[in-house]
This record gives structure tokens, sequence and C-alpha cells, in this order.
């Protein structure tokens, strides 16, 4: 099975699989038709699996070969045994789960690292258009009117930040997505960033000093 | 008979009957044994040089091993040709299929109507209560005697499905991929239910005898036939009965007396009357009771994530129907959380049908998509073929 070269690989997927180690176990959350999960096969040899909570994207999925459940991420996560993947991904998702704390941690308990995206609240186009209009931003990355949208933890760069702070996730790696164009690494807790990055992109692992048994403690109490 | 560990019949491909030798007992999960077993199969396909590319079907309550082939009793096609067959989802000219009739049956394989050895009169009541654990290890033996050492594939829906799961939990290493369709890891309360509804009106059948009917030349129809009828409804569900025959009548007018007036009447009647030609009423019971008694968890100390501990690398697919009350999608997901706990590969995908728990056996492309995709990539990752090389003679 192969990619078709004519069909053009989202940035954001091109960035998640630059980050992942080839030949990882990786969980895709929310994997859609399995557009990355069929990326990472064939670029990483990864041994993927996907959570849809779709029956078309997870029959879409089993079509293509690949391994996924039908299931939900605020519910199904649970199920899964501890370091059971070494990455869990959860593309542009994050704002559309019910608790996006609570799944947050999940991917870090079942997976080493998690790697996770979301449209920045924060940016200056969302910022403006606030301000200005005094209405509910559309923007690229924010394309639905309010009523129609699946989104409804929509968070900015700096809290998503603190989030993780809080959680004891240590940011290994961050980047600013924009539609169209290659990913471009940032320094996740400069101030600028939550006014430019249009979309986020997180490389997490568990725990700032992941040597210290203590803060793992922490992470699960 | 000779004194070789498979005394075997007629083993050949394209199917035959295994008898198990003296020296190959069955032991049973009731703590009893059975000599001389005789395991009726079908075969389809061919075997590639290094045994690797054979599926296992399992059959469900009134199935048989004529998956893909006209029964030989009433000439109907083979009963799961929406998904075996030259260029199917599990495609004849890529992967050699086995099917055989679950012992306790009653299409060739022992059962309560087979010979006694020790009376010489059908065992009747007399034959031990089989387990599905049991028809699984029958089923280990016909594939070690057709030199299968892993199955490259178990599949099988609703007692199918039970079976695929025995499969993995027994014996993981002779299996590389499994799927489970329509089916649960236990029988609900609801399932042991309808169950006893049909054993009871075969049992309520004056021709029942006891059991011990075939060697008084009577059959239990009438039992036999409301049992059909009674768990054919269950196998439907309330929209698909409601477009198929509604409240339309069978003539015009009402008879007012107790004839088949509405079409759901006489289709149900039909159903039973047909059934009592091909299947016997004590296998009905065995088998019954062996679904009953089935509950894969409480073999391994109530979790069923311990029933899948060793079997972590096999590749699961599990699906379910929305309109199935029978086996209910979270009884589908109740065997994929074990799955995911025991860290093993699970597939699952509920389908959306209005057909009840039949769909199964009917054309759902879904399904069938589902099950290529699955088995192509279960394929891909064995190393198999596209096609089997023609073997010189």
């Amino acid at each position: 099975m192969s990619l078709d070269p004519n069909l053009p690989v989202r940035e954001d997927f091109r960035e998640i699989a630059r980050l992942v180690r080839p030949g990882a176990r990786v969980l895709d959350v929310g994997c859609g038709e399995g557009d990355l999960l069929d990326l990472l096969r064939c670029e990483k040899q990864v041994d993927g699996r996907g959570l849809e909570i779709s029956a078309d994207g997870v029959g879409a999925c089993l079509a293509r070969g690949l391994s996924v459940m039908q299931g939900d991420a605020d519910r199904d996560l649970a199920e899964f045994a501890p370091d059971a993947f070494d990455y869990a991904i959860l593309s542009q998702t994050l704002q559309a789960v019910r608790q996006p704390r609570q799944v947050l941690s999940d991917l870090l308990r079942l997976a080493e690292r998690a790697i996770v995206s979301f449209p920045n609240f924060g940016h200056w186009r969302v910022r403006c258009s606030l301000l200005a209009h005094g209405r509910m931003p559309e923007t690229h990355a924010l394309p639905v009117p309010w009523w129609a949208t699946p989104n409804i933890h929509l968070c900015t760069l700096r809290d998503f930040v603190e989030l993780c702070d809080d959680l004891g996730l240590r940011i290994e790696a961050a980047a600013a997505l924009r539609e169209g164009e290659p990913a471009r690494p940032m320094d996740s807790s400069h101030w600028i960033e939550n006014w430019r990055a249009e979309s986020a992109l997180f490389l997490l692992s568990r725990t700032r000093h992941a040597a210290e048994p203590a803060e793992r403690g922490d992470l699960f109490g | 008979m000779s004194d070789a560990p498979h005394a075997i019949h007629t083993l050949e491909m394209g199917g035959g009957t295994l008898k198990l030798g003296p020296d190959r007992p069955l032991r049973l999960d009731s703590g009893g044994r059975l000599d001389g077993v005789e395991i009726a199969y079908r075969t389809y396909g061919r075997l590639n040089a290094d045994a690797s590319n054979a599926i296992l079907i399992c059959h469900a309550l009134t199935g048989d091993q004529h998956v893909a082939s006209p029964h030989p009793l009433n000439g109907k096609p083979g009963w799961w040709t929406q998904l075996v067959g030259p260029g199917r989802p599990i495609d004849l000219d890529r992967y050699f299929v086995v099917c055989a009739n679950v012992l306790g049956g009653c299409m060739g394989s022992t059962g309560p109507s087979s010979i006694d050895p020790a009376t010489s009169r059908p065992y009747g009541l007399s034959f031990p209560v089989i387990t599905i654990a049991d028809m699984v290890r029958a089923q280990a033996e016909l594939i070690a005697a057709l030199g299968i050492e892993t199955l490259f594939a178990v599949v099988g829906g609703s007692m199918g499905g039970m079976q695929v799961l025995q499969w993995a939990a027994d014996y993981p290493d002779r299996v590389f991929s499994a799927i489970c369709i329509a089916s649960a890891a236990r029988h609900s309360a609801q399932n042991i239910a309808f169950h006893e509804v049909g054993r009871q009106a075969i049992m309520a059948d004056p021709d029942w005898r006891g059991g011990d009917y075939l060697k008084l030349g009577v059959r239990p129809e009438k039992g036999l036939a409301v049992a059909r009828m009674a768990a054919h409804i269950t196998y439907l569900s309330e929209p698909a009965l409601q477009r198929k025959f509604g409240r339309e009548l069978q003539r015009d007018g009402l008879s007012w007396g107790f004839d088949a007036d509405f079409q759901v009447e006489s289709y149900l009647r039909h159903q039973g009357s047909s059934f009592v030609d091909r299947f016997d009423a004590n296998a009905y019971l065995y088998i019954t009771r062996a679904m009953d008694y089935f509950d894969l968890a409480a073999s391994h100390r109530g979790v069923l994530g311990e029933a899948f501990r060793r079997a972590r690398d096999v590749r699961f697919c599990v699906l379910s129907f929305t309109s199935d009350w029978l086996y209910p999608t979270p009884e589908s997901r109740n065997i994929v959380r074990a799955l995911n706990a025991a860290g093993a590969r699970a597939s699952f995908l509920e389908i959306e049908s209005d057909k009840g728990h039949d769909a199964f056996l009917l054309d759902e492309p879904v399904m069938a998509g589902a099950v290529r995709g699955f088995v192509l990539a279960a394929a891909e990752a064995r190393g198999l073929e596209a096609t089997v090389p023609a073997v010189d003679a």
C-alpha cells in the first residue's frame, strides 16, 4: 500500500511525521479517514492505530487496511493499557472534546509522548475580529459560525502552555502552523507567538524531569 | 481402523470427515470425554506451500460447513457467499478456507444424533453437554490434521464469533488474525432466556420422547419449528419486520380464526417448517446450551482481558450492527475494551443497518469493505502472495 502522490499532504501532518520516530507505536485520536496514519505507515513504518468517532471514517480506515476503533476520545481512552504506545496524536481535536484536561492526561498515560495541535484563539486575527466586530471570529483556522462549530473548548496558546504546566507535562517542541505553509518552529513561551501562531502543534512528554519518579506520581495522583 | 496418530477416514481437500483415532479422545469441559469424534468439513481454494494462507470460518447456531457451496439438502447457496468466494473479501483465489460442522451439530460431525459406539444407537440425551471451547478443541484437531500450524485468520459471526474469541484465548500461537462479527464474550440473561423458550418448545413436543425420538422413529417437528420461529424473531429487527410485512394480509380480509392471516405469520411458519427438514432437535438443545454456558471471562478469574493476555500479537477485527438487539454493540465494545486492556491490536466498527442480528449474513457493503481491508492488511503483514501459485502435479 502506498500514498497517492497526486494528493497534497497537509503541512501539519508533515510536521507530525517529522517528529515521530520510525517504527514507533502510534495512536491517532480522531484519525478521520486515516490520512495521517497512512502517511506515518508509509513514511515512518509505524505500528499505527486509530480512534475515530464516525462510522464512515472507521469504515474508510478499515478498507485501507488501518487498525482503527470506533470510539470517543472523551470516553474510550481510558480503555487502553498504560504505555501501550510511544506516541498519542490529537490533531485539531482537543478543542472539540468535552474534557480536554482529562483527554490530555489520558494521552500521556497511554503513551510516552503526545503530539497535540489546535487552533490558537489568541491569534491576532481572532483578537482583532472580536475587538472590531464584537462577534465570534471566523478565520482560516476557525471557519465555522459559532452555532455550527464542534469547537466547544477553544483556548489560546498561552492557556495551553499553562495547562501543560499544571499537568506536569514537558514541552519538547512546538511549531506554529498555517494552512498551506510549512510548520515554523517556535518558542511557545514567547508572548509574540500567542499573537502570531494561527494554529499550534506541541510535542509533549510526561514530566518535566522524566527521571524523577515523584513527579510521575503527581501526574497520576 | 489404523492406529496412526490421526486415523483419518477421508481427509482430503474439498472436504470430508476427520475421524479422531482411539489415541485422540476429545477431553470435554464437563470433565467427560468423547472417543472416535468425527468432524465433517468443507474446504475451498488452495493451501499454499507453507500452509500460511488458511482461514477457518466458524458457523453460527444453525449454520453448517457449506459456507460457499450449495447446501446438500435444500440446494440453497452457501450461507456466506457475500463474503467468501473468488474475488470476495475472503478471496478463494488467495486463501484456503476451511469450515467444519461444529461438535454437537447434525451435518456430519459427532452430535446427539450420532450413533453411540457403546450402544450402537443414537446418543440422544446421553450425549455429553458440550461447550464452545469443546467445539474449538475439535476444530483444532482438524486444523492440525490438515497440516496447518497457524491459521492466517479465524472468522465467524454470532456463535461463530464466540468460537473466534475462544480460538484466540486458547490457541493464540496458532491464530494470526481474528474477525468477530455480531457476537459477544458471554451470553446475556436475555440470550439465555430466548434459548430456554426454544428448548422448552422442543421438550414440550410429545414426539420429543425424552430425547429418544430417533430410536422410536419420530421427530419433534412442531416443537423444533416453534423454537426456530421464536429465535428467528430475535435475528431480525422491528423496522425490518415492519418494512417487509407491515400488517399485510395473506388473503383478502381476515379469516376470523387462527389461520395465518398476516404475512408475517405465514413467513414465520415457513421458517419453522423448512428448518425442521435440515436440523435435529437434540442438536438444537445441545448447541444452544453450549452458547448459554459461554462466558470467556469466567474461566479467566472473571477478567475478560486476561483471556486475551496471550493473544496480544493477534490482529483483531470486531464488528457489530446498530439494530442487532440479540448481540448489541455494548457486547462488542466489551470485547474491544478487553483487547485494548490486554494490549492486543483491535479494530472495531459499529455498522449502521436496520436488519438486526441477521445483517452479518446479508449484503452489507460496509461490512464487506471492512473485512476486505482488514484481511488485505493482515495478508500484507503475513507476506502472503496475491494468488496461490499452481502446484506442480
